[in-house]
């Protein structure tokens, strides 16, 4: 047992360095540049020096390479806080989609332009009436002709705003039980009777919009999969989607709570000198600890070629709600000067503040805490699915409520 | 990378799991709680003869000479089966001290005894309530004998030598003293135990001989060395039995019913599971990096040890508890297993210090990893 690379991914990890090294975007190109934009700048730079989507194909504008090529790509690149979460669900959700369902010339055409980061994909999936049970969920497709007639509305689309594309699943049979009656499609976002409207989250942000569809018109051949079989192409997209969704960056971390509880004092001695401060400290070291060293343990089996087992599962689940607990400490280590919520008084610039006001998010998005849990308990435990009201029933005769 | 076990030692544990299946049922457990078997009187040889006892004694020594890798296999696999025997007290505490501290004299006269299981050692540190430190020690050791009244010591009865932790004028404050049990002088009383199917008694030194295991005046700190590598052969053990305890209580739940359907499909339940399994998981990655420190001397094992620690008592506290609970009723009379965990997961959760300790050797390992000076 040892934390080396082989002979391979030594080389490999030299070159990437390398590679990062001379090309990394400097403060000084960046600057002025929004999110997107910079986004772009460096995700094209990738993809001209063949750096970007390592784990793809030549053919769709990736590198050909390997998981652990990927791995060892995003440690090194994490480390120079590139911009580029913009291109996260095109390229981590919609892409492994299309590469399963697409035609070979719908695959030349979409795939490069993820890669370069030209073209950002969002996901339309998440329906008011269809949130953790995705699979309730309404937005009408009815075929007319050589097309598809799409009506309803989506929620919670991250990104909807200044998305070129997306992926899109919808009810096209409610006659049938909900699970026989989706299809599943990808359109472009500037296609007439599509309206995107932000939603104001309580952290002030708003990455999230709601998609309304008015008679909007997709052709047949951007159909993924057959009719009625959209919830098995669903199935793809979201095995990728936690994949890519992590344990949350940009929280708290023991690292800013220790220099945080070395700094503030309780009864003029360091806040960390009190027992019950390092006891709650050292459980989320021991956490941000064991999720690191389990993703080292996949990170072998990716190495020796092998699938990595089910532990890196727990990821999010362990991830969401640390951060909020810690976003918590910190603010009442702070005392009453943690419930000012001002960048240019608070405390590391109000990071502990917005922490606390985003962390709601992260245990809801992409799989609540309790699908997180369900998905543990019947995938890696396998333990029975849950009794389903709805369980043969054509969707159309499910009991709704008034939420 | 190659953060996992080789082909050897994933060998090695599934002739563990196999052998302890066998040689160590929960039949011999129960009835080792059930005061009707000892779990000395035939698992003990039978461990020994397979060897374990000599993993990482030096070849020199007539051991093995295998790595502390190996070691964390069989404690897994031992705390699997919540094997009922002396093997933690001997191999992780006393052997380790003897390694750690002993004269080649005192090495060349334990070791090969030790290896082959002709003898037992154990470890005494405990005296009363609350922690031990070197300022709450009142057992001493004068012109070469030690005075006063370890309890519990793990194992009493069956150790023929025991490295007890005695205070000291100068130094850190304490001293390491081997003593001989059958010296003349040491007597001991068992002693009742929340987890009765391990042994432990009071021993009275009462003038009894010894000699110094180190230097005088640094078995504190030898002991805090001694603990560290202890650490993480118990979280091992106590990873094995978080995981048996989850087990356990998956199987019961798939195969009880209540209004008409598993219990096992309601959520209330397979959530209840899936955090056993969330901190089972993260108890055995630390496990693992616990296991890679010790067995390369790395200069991260404090940081390392009481990672493994924390999060094994975590883990093995939470399944024992909820194995119970998922169980219902049952799970609370004697007839039933659950207990075995429940026991052995609260004395694994003390013997060596008890989760506060850790969470504080914690702390400290992680300032002085990440450069304490940056504190003020």
């Amino acid at each position: 047992m040892d934390f080396e690379d082989t002979k391979e991914e030594a080389k490999f990890r030299s070159e990437v360095r390398a590679w990062l090294k001379a090309n990394a975007p400097t403060k000084k190109e960046l600057k002025g540049l929004g999110e997107i934009e910079a986004s772009k700048l460096w995700q094209k730079r990738k993809y001209d020096a063949g750096w970007a989507c390592i784990r793809w194909p030549k053919e769709y504008g990736g590198r050909g390479g390997t998981a652990i090529e990927q791995v060892i790509w995003n440690q090194e690149e994490v480390k120079l806080a590139t911009p580029g979460g913009v291109f996260a669900i095109g390229q981590g959700m919609a892409a492994p989609t299309m590469m399963t369902y697409a035609t070979e010339d719908q695959k030349r055409r979409y795939l490069p332009k993820l890669a370069s980061g030209e073209e950002i994909w969002c996901q339309l999936f998440s329906e008011p009436a269809g949130g953790s049970d995705l699979a309730a969920l309404r937005t009408k497709a009815e075929k007319v002709g050589d097309e598809w007639v799409i009506n309803g509305q989506k929620i919670w689309t991250s990104g909807a705003h200044f998305s070129d594309y997306a992926i899109l699943v919808t009810r096209s049979d409610p006659n049938v039980p909900k699970h026989q009656g989706l299809t599943y499609f990808f359109l472009s976002m500037k296609s007439p009777g599509v309206t995107v409207k932000p939603i104001k989250q309580i952290s002030g942000g708003a990455h999230f919009n709601e998609v309304y569809f008015s008679d909007v018109r997709i052709p047949d051949s951007q159909r993924l999969g057959a009719v009625g079989q959209g919830w098995q192409v669903a199935l793809t997209t979201l095995m990728n989607e936690r994949a890519s969704i992590g344990a949350g960056g940009g929280g708290v971390g023991v690292t800013q709570a220790m220099k945080l509880a070395q700094k503030l004092e309780i009864d003029g001695r360091p806040a960390l000198e009190d027992r019950a401060i390092r006891a709650k400290l050292a459980d989320w070291y021991v956490q941000e600890s064991g999720l690191k060293y389990t993703g080292y343990r996949s990170m072998t089996a990716l190495s020796r070629g092998a699938i990595p087992g089910p532990e890196n599962s727990i990821g999010k689940l362990v991830g969401a709600p640390k951060n909020q607990e810690m976003a918590a400490f910190c603010i009442d280590l702070l005392e009453e000067h943690g419930a000012m919520w001002d960048p240019n008084v608070s405390e590391a610039a109000g990071l502990y503040q917005l922490a606390y006001m985003s962390s709601p998010g992260l245990r809801i998005a992409g799989g609540t805490d309790e699908i997180m849990a369900n998905i543990i308990a019947e995938r890696v435990l396998g333990l029975p699915q849950d009794m389903r009201a709805d369980k043969g029933l054509p969707f159309n005769k499910v009991p709704t409520g008034v939420n | 990378m190659n953060f996992e076990f080789s082909e050897e030692q994933n060998l090695l544990r599934e002739q563990a799991r196999g052998f302890l299946a066998q040689a160590c049922s929960p039949g011999l457990v129960r009835k080792v709680l059930n005061g009707q078997e000892t779990g000395d009187n035939t698992l003990a040889g039978k461990i020994a003869e397979m060897g374990w006892n000599a993993t990482v004694i030096p070849e020199k020594y007539d051991g093995l000479g295998l790595s502390y890798f190996e070691l964390c296999v069989i404690a897994e696999e031992m705390g699997r089966a919540v094997a009922p025997t002396s093997f933690s007290s001997s191999v992780y505490l006393a052997t380790e001290a003897l390694l750690l501290a002993g004269s080649a004299k005192q090495k060349s006269k334990w070791l090969p005894k030790l290896a082959s299981g002709e003898v037992r050692g154990t470890f005494a540190m405990a005296e009363g309530p609350g922690r031990t430190t070197p300022k709450s020690l009142n057992t001493t050791f004068a012109r070469d004998k030690v005075k006063g009244v370890k309890a519990p010591v793990a194992d009493a009865a069956v150790a023929d030598f025991a490295v007890i932790l005695v205070k000291a004028n100068g130094g850190d404050g304490a001293s390491l003293v081997l003593v001989d049990m059958k010296s003349q002088g040491v007597t001991h009383e068992p002693v009742a135990m929340i987890d009765p199917t391990r042994d432990h008694a009071a021993v009275s030194f009462e003038g009894a001989s010894g000699e110094l295991l180190g230097e005088k005046g640094s078995g504190w700190t030898l002991t805090q060395k001694l603990l560290n590598r202890a650490a993480v052969l118990f979280a091992w053990e106590q990873v094995g039995g978080a995981d048996a305890a989850l087990e356990q209580a998956k199987n019961y739940a798939m195969g009880r019913y209540a209004f008409g359907r598993p219990i096992a499909s309601y959520q209330a339940i397979k959530h209840k599971l899936a955090h056993m399994y969330v901190k089972n998981t993260l108890a055995r990655s630390n496990c693992y990096y616990g296991a890679w420190a010790l067995a390369t001397s790395a200069k991260e094992l404090p940081l390392a040890a009481a990672t493994a620690r924390v999060a094994a008592i975590h883990a093995y506290e939470f399944a024992s508890r909820e194995d119970i609970q998922t169980h219902g009723g049952m799970g609370f009379t004697w007839e039933f297993d659950c207990q075995f965990h429940y026991r052995r997961s609260r004395l694994l959760s003390v013997n060596i210090g008890s989760l506060g300790q850790w969470q504080d050797k914690l702390v400290d390992a992680y300032l002085s990893a990440n450069g304490a000076s940056n504190a003020a």
